[in-house]
This record gives C-alpha cells, sequence and structure tokens, in this order.
C-alpha cells in the first residue's frame, strides 16, 4: 500500500513541479513528502480505531435498537390486531346473548301461555262438571218431590172416595178403591 | 504558486494585504520541535483524535440509550447509519451489505474530518492528498483483491464488454483498464481538491476583510462560501463513499 502511496505522491509532485517556481517551500503543504509517513501511520491508526469503535460498539447497538423498534411497532400492530379481533368477538358474543334471551324470554312466554290455557282448561272442565253434578242433583231432587207428590195426590184420592163412599152410604170396599183410583191416576 | 508567496512578501513588506491561504496546512509536530517523524505527534493526530471523539460521542454516547422513541442525537445516529446501509445495499446490491462497516468507517471519518475543517483555526486532514491516497488506494486494491478473489480471472471480463461490437471491444478494454487504473487518482484528488481549495479561497478572503474598504463584501463571501463548503463537506463524504460502493459493485458483479 505504501509503494502506491509513494508512487501517487510521486506522479502527484511531477505534476507540481510542471507548475511555476516548484513546490517545495509553503507553497503548497500537501506535497510536502516529509510529511506523509506521518499522516499515513496517524490516519491508518485513526481508521483501525474508529473501525472498531463502529464494529464492536456502534452498529450492532444501532441496528439492534432499529430491529427493536421494527419489532416493537410490528408486535403493536399485532395486538391491536388482535383486541379488534377480541372486541368482534365480544360484540358477537353479546348479540348471540341477546338473541339467546329473545328466544328464551319467548319461550318462557309461551310455557306460562300454555300453563295458564291448561290451568283454565281444568277450571273450565271441573266447574263443567260441578254444574252437572249440581244440575243432575236438582233433578234429582225435582223427581223425588214430583213422586211424593204423585204419592200424596194418589193418598188424598183414595181417602176422599173412601170418605166419599162413605158417605153416599155404601161400604168402602178399600180394594176396589184402590184399583180405582190406580186406574184413574194412570189415566 | 511561488509568484504568489513573492507577492506575498512584497506585500507583506509594504504593510499591506497578507496572503497565507496555504499556511492552514502545514503539518505541525504537538509539543514543539521541527522534525516530523512518522510517529511524532501533529495537528494530524489532534484533529483526528477529534474525529474520532466527535464520531464516538454521536454514535456511541449519543445511541446509549437504546431508546425504542429515539432522542435527537440518536436520531441522527440513526440517520446516518440509515443513509450509509441504504446507500451500500442500493448500489453495492445485498451482498455489498457485509462491507458495510468499512464504508460506514470511510464515510463518517470523511465528513467529520470535513466538518471539523470548517470550524475556524481547525486542521483539515482531508485536504491531504496523502490521507485521500491512502483511503483510495486502500479502496482500490480491497476491491481488486475481492474481485479476483470472488471470481478469479473471469474478474477481467469487468474490462471485456460482451455487450459491444466485437471489433469495438479491445479499445473498449484500453480505455475500461486505463480509467480502471485512474480510480483511486480520482477518487482521493476529488475529495483533497475540494477541501483544499475551499478552505483556500476562504482564507484568500478572509485576508481581503482586512481592508476596510471591501471588508463587508469580503465577509459576505466567506459566509456565503462557508455555507457552500457546509455542503461540499458533506457532498464529498457523500461522493467518496458511493463510489467506494459502485466500486465494489464492479468486484461481485464484474459481469456487465
Amino acid at each position: 500500500m505504501a509503494t502506491e502511496t509513494e508512487s501517487q505522491g510521486d506522479a502527484a509532485a511531477t505534476g507540481a513541479d510542471a507548475a511555476p517556481g516548484g513546490a517545495e517551500a509553503v507553497g503548497m503543504p500537501q506535497l510536502d513528502f516529509t510529511t506523509f509517513p506521518n499522516q499515513i501511520f496517524w490516519l491508518v491508526v485513526t481508521l483501525v480505531v474508529i473501525y472498531l469503535i463502529l464494529s464492536r460498539v456502534a452498529l450492532p447497538r444501532i441496528e439492534s435498537v432499529l430491529n427493536d423498534r421494527k419489532s416493537t411497532i410490528t408486535g403493536d400492530i399485532a395486538r391491536a390486531e388482535e383486541l379488534k379481533l377480541q372486541a368482534e368477538e365480544a360484540e358477537a358474543a353479546y348479540n348471540q346473548a341477546l338473541a339467546d334471551a329473545r328466544a328464551e324470554a319467548q319461550t318462557i312466554i309461551a310455557e306460562a301461555k300454555a300453563e295458564m290455557q291448561a290451568e283454565l282448561d281444568a277450571a273450565t272442565a271441573k266447574a263443567d262438571a260441578e254444574i252437572a253434578a249440581k244440575a243432575a242433583e236438582s233433578e234429582r231432587a225435582i223427581a223425588d218431590i214430583r213422586a211424593g207428590a204423585m204419592q200424596s195426590v194418589e193418598e188424598v184420592a183414595k181417602a176422599t172416595a173412601a170418605e166419599i163412599v162413605s158417605a153416599m152410604g155404601g161400604k168402602s170396599d178399600a180394594k176396589a178403591i184402590d184399583a180405582a183410583i190406580a186406574a184413574q191416576v194412570k189415566g | 504558486m511561488k509568484k504568489g508567496t513573492d507577492d506575498v512578501a512584497t506585500a507583506e513588506e509594504e504593510g499591506g494585504l497578507v496572503f497565507h491561504p496555504m499556511d492552514q496546512f502545514i503539518v505541525k509536530p504537538l509539543f514543539g520541535g521541527d522534525t516530523v517523524n512518522w510517529y511524532t505527534p501533529t495537528n494530524v493526530t489532534l484533529w483526528m483524535v477529534i474525529a474520532i471523539l466527535a464520531i464516538t460521542a454521536l454514535l456511541v454516547l449519543g445511541t446509549r440509550g437504546r431508546a425504542i422513541v429515539p432522542s435527537r442525537v440518536q436520531s441522527v445516529a440513526e440517520l446516518a447509519y440509515g443513509f450509509v446501509y441504504k446507500m451500500v445495499e442500493d448500489v453495492a446490491g445485498k451482498d455489498g451489505v457485509k462491507y458495510f462497516p468499512y464504508i460506514m468507517t470511510l464515510f463518517m471519518f470523511i465528513v467529520f474530518s470535513n466538518m471539523l475543517g470548517l470550524i475556524p483555526m481547525s486542521f483539515t486532514t482531508t485536504s491531504h492528498i496523502a490521507v485521500t491516497a491512502v483511503m483510495a488506494v486502500a479502496v482500490f486494491l480491497a476491491v481488486t483483491i475481492l474481485g479476483f478473489v470472488l471470481h478469479g480471472m473471469s474478474f477481467l471480463k469487468l474490462f471485456w464488454i460482451s455487450a459491444a461490437p466485437l471489433p469495438l471491444r479491445p479499445i473498449l478494454a484500453l480505455i475500461e483498464v486505463i480509467s480502471y487504473f485512474v480510480r483511486p487518482v480520482s477518487h482521493s484528488i476529488r475529495l483533497a481538491g475540494n477541501m483544499m481549495a475551499g478552505h483556500a479561497v476562504i482564507k484568500v478572503f478572509a485576508a481581503f476583510a482586512a481592508v476596510a474598504l471591501i471588508s463587508p463584501l469580503s465577509i459576505l463571501a466567506i459566509t456565503a462560501i462557508y455555507a457552500l463548503e457546509t455542503l461540499v463537506s458533506f457532498i464529498q463524504a457523500y461522493v467518496f463513499a458511493i463510489l467506494t460502493c459502485v466500486y465494489l459493485k464492479d468486484a461481485l458483479h464484474p459481469h456487465h
């Protein structure tokens, strides 16, 4: 590398020598070759130091910071997406629950209606039965009363007939009277 | 140049303008003495160490927090990282990324040296051809060796443009070879020349500022040139780094 540089310098020097005067004195410090080894030495040291600092510390650190930031941003976006999904799920669940509750309410209402209907029907039937029973009882009572009345009419008729017969001076024949009455009552 | 110094000398004798635009580039031992041995700590050493410290402050201390939401310094460091990383990836390709630390080293050194050189009374290490040539030659050798190691003799196809008509190819190959070997020269002189010229121009205008009549104009000019030089400092570092990436791409993919 050094030889390359020297030949560089030589080329430049000849170029400068062509310029008026020559550049040995203060003219152009860039072409003062006595300072070249010094500059090259310190340049190489500097570049090596900078390279070591950059490659060992600075660049890996900045790279990791940039990667961290990238992953943080993508992570945040993913989490936001996830939260959005969760929210959507929650909304769906809420709607589902609402629909379920509605359906349940409907069934409860229907059940209650049916129950009430059944109760009503039962009560109606019972009432009908009671009414029927009462009516039958009344009928029977009426029949009894009617029978009682027939009996009484017969007895009264018999007694009256016997009285009439005896009053007319006849001898009341009980058997004949009964038969006559029975025939009359039967009509 | 000599003529210029003669003029300066006469001007000094007359007590008028004093031009020393090139004095700022003189390499001096830090702790007295005249001899500059290869190990002598000089102003080169001082400003290179300052560059190391500044780079460390930005890229190491600035990222100390490793914050997910970066501080100002950390975001500048991340910006520098991303800038060079993207440049290497875009120009040299995905397989060039493993050479990213080397290019980052060159870029950070050059950009900090250039910027530090803009501080008044400072010394611009990258204005010296010795410094830029070492870097350019290092890049040239590294890239050439890398090309031969990766592709063997088929690396020479870089110079044999198969897209061109056959009769033209030898001529083109000659031009390609010449331009390939001129690369380190242009690569190094571009940077050093830009730095030297800008700083020398600022010095010249600064010398004019001593004359009361034209000093407002001169100060205005210094301000303008300073702004330009700030831009140039960054652009030259960028150019050096991106050309390194281009050469690296040639080494990695020599087939056109």
